[in-house]
């Protein structure tokens, strides 16, 4: 472990700075390491969840010799893969608290980890579209306020003058609108790369290309991780591998209650800005935005069956086309630029698992499902608090794997953006 | 996309199909018997495996009968359709159960 590493503030002064010497200057933005014999914490998984819990455990907690093992590049799971969007109305108080504590960790990311990660808080709109929407709607509105969450509720008209372009007279009527106004998208790959780059800066290893493979287990306590590259001992070790979560745990003996699916992403050919806000309906199962390059992009429900494979199904591509041009038909000769599936851990009730495990040292941070993109901050800032005092923090409480014994539940699952 | 064959109405396409999970589970019984762990474990806990698995399926827009595939999920490449009511072959197991 290096003690100072080659860092540079991004700023305009700097970029100018740079400038005259043609921008040649800059250190890497993370030090690519190889891995030293033993650690006091071992991550596994190089996506949001892990950078962000490596950063917090440097910078909150103290700890000193950390690294992060990815078997392929930092943000090449599904923290690169998904559609960025980013709120916090759920609908019971446990997941308002996770959601929203990461909404406001977001809001000050980029100044906290001087990196532009491109939050924009352009809105996130649900739409119902019949009267039993949009009791639903209400209901989901009354406990956004009563969770201290922002939330506007519109009715037709109102939806139609503030979501410009929608079609006036769609074969599922719009009859109403939920708008959570500090929602948006992000920038997904500067979200890894700036964790990853003041976690470098703290001294952490992030380790690339390295597969875990193993573990040594001894009177129920994890001694070390068998990697592609060498053994590394350490007393304490996170598994943030999302939808690979359950082989990684299999690694030791573990079984989680999580089911691997494909989740598709869509992105159509870039045109003029047309839509300034983030869409979500559930009757025509799909959801919506516009890149700042000006792609549409475009998610919608998993492919329904157990799935390793990150390329999704045909018949969930047609069902979001046509559930795009339900609500704009303008868009039809629109033509897919690209798609893509990436491998989602879903849990039993669609909540996340936060928690110690069988295994004295092993923790788990998984079960995030379709939607643990807007949970990153929380997810690092939680699962560091766990690994460095072996206890959950007030809010993570109800997230460990005891509720699948117990059956308290956190039912998340009618209150996913796309129901599954 | 996957062409599935069922065993009633032959090769038909995937959306007429629905996956309902791992198969094979047996419910713990009886059940002032069953642990907590136990239950805990037949309700939630999944092999999940990548690769090959034996997997409940409905043809539920078609003919609406049950039966079960052995299918890589990661290749998603089909090996084998037989009835529900049929144990899992041990030569044609690809993991744990
Ligand atoms: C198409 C799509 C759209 C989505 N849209 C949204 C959205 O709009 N909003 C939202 O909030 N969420 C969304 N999600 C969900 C979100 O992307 C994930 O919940 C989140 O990115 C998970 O982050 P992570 O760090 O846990 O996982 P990942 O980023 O997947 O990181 C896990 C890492 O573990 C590594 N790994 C696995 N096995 C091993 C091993 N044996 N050894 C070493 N490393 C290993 C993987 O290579 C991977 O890089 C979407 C997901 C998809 C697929
Ligand atoms: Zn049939």
């Amino acid at each position: 472990m290096t003690a100072a590493r080659p860092w540079r503030r991004y700023s305009g002064l700097s970029l100018l700075r740079a400038g005259f010497e043609r921008q040649r200057g800059w250190p890497p933005a993370f030090i690519d390491a190889t891995p030293q014999s033993s650690y006091d914490v071992v991550i596994v998984g190089g996506g949001g969840h892990g950078l962000a819990t490596a950063y917090y455990l440097a910078r909150h907690h103290g700890v000193r010799r950390i690294c992060v093992l990815e078997k392929g590049w930092i943000g090449g799971g599904n923290t690169g893969r998904n559609t960025t969007v980013i709120r916090s109305n759920y609908f019971f108080p446990e997941s308002a608290a996770l959601y929203d504590l990461s909404l406001r960790l977001y809001e000050g990311l980029s100044a906290e980890l001087n990196y532009n990660i491109m939050f924009s808080q352009r809105g996130v709109w649900m739409l119902g579209h019949s009267r039993h929407d949009e009791e639903i709607l209400r209901r989901s509105a009354n406990a956004m306020l009563l969770n201290g969450v922002d939330a506007e509720f519109y009715n037709d008209a109102e939806t139609h003058r503030r979501i410009r372009g929608l079609h006036p007279n769609p074969s599922f009527p719009i009859r109403c609108g939920l708008l959570q106004p500090r929602g948006g998208v992000a920038r997904h790959d500067a979200v890894a790369w700036a964790y990853a780059r003041a976690a470098s800066r703290l001294g952490v290893d992030i380790i690339q290309n390295c597969e875990v493979l193993g573990f040594e287990i001894s009177d129920g306590r994890v001694r070390s991780v068998r990697t592609s590259r060498g053994d590394i001992r350490a007393p304490v070790v996170g598994l943030a591998a999302a939808g690979h979560s359950s082989n990684v745990a299999g690694l030791a003996g573990l079984s989680l209650p999580l089911t691997s699916y494909a989740l598709q992403a869509f992105v159509s050919e870039p045109v003029k800005p047309v839509l300034d806000t983030v869409l979500i309906t559930s009757a025509t199962g799909v959801y919506l935005s516009q890149s700042d390059k000006g792609e549409l992009v475009i998610g919608g429900g998993l492919d329904l069956f157990p799935s390793y494979a990150q390329r999704g199904s045909l018949p969930n591509m047609e069902r979001s086309a046509a559930g795009v041009l339900e609500l704009f038909p303008q868009f039809s000769r629109l033509r897919f630029l690209r798609q893509w599936a990436g491998i989602c851990d879903v849990s039993h009730d669609s909540s996340p698992i936060l928690s110690a495990t069988e295994v004295e040292g092993l923790y788990v941070n998984c079960g995030w499902g379709t939607g643990g993109f807007k949970a990153i901050p929380a997810g690092g800032w939680l699962f560091s608090h766990l690994l460095a005092t072996g206890r959950s923090e007030a809010r993570a409480r109800a997230f460990t794997l005891e509720r699948f014994l117990t059956g308290a539940m956190i039912d998340e699952a009618g209150a996913a953006a796309i129901a599954h | 996309m996957l062409l599935i064959d069922c065993p009633v109405c032959g090769q038909r396409s995937e959306d007429e199909f629905r996956c309902a999970g791992q198969a094979h589970l047996v419910r713990p019984g009886p059940p002032d018997a069953v642990t907590d762990e136990a239950w805990s474990a037949y309700l939630y806990q999944r092999t999940n495996l990548k690769g090959v698995s034996a997997e409940r399926w409905l043809h539920e827009f078609g003919c609406r009968r049950w039966f079960n595939i052995l299918r890589d999920t990661l290749t998603h490449q089909i090996l084998h359709v037989y009835p529900v009511t049929q144990a899992r072959r041990p030569e044609e197991t690809g993991g744990g159960e």
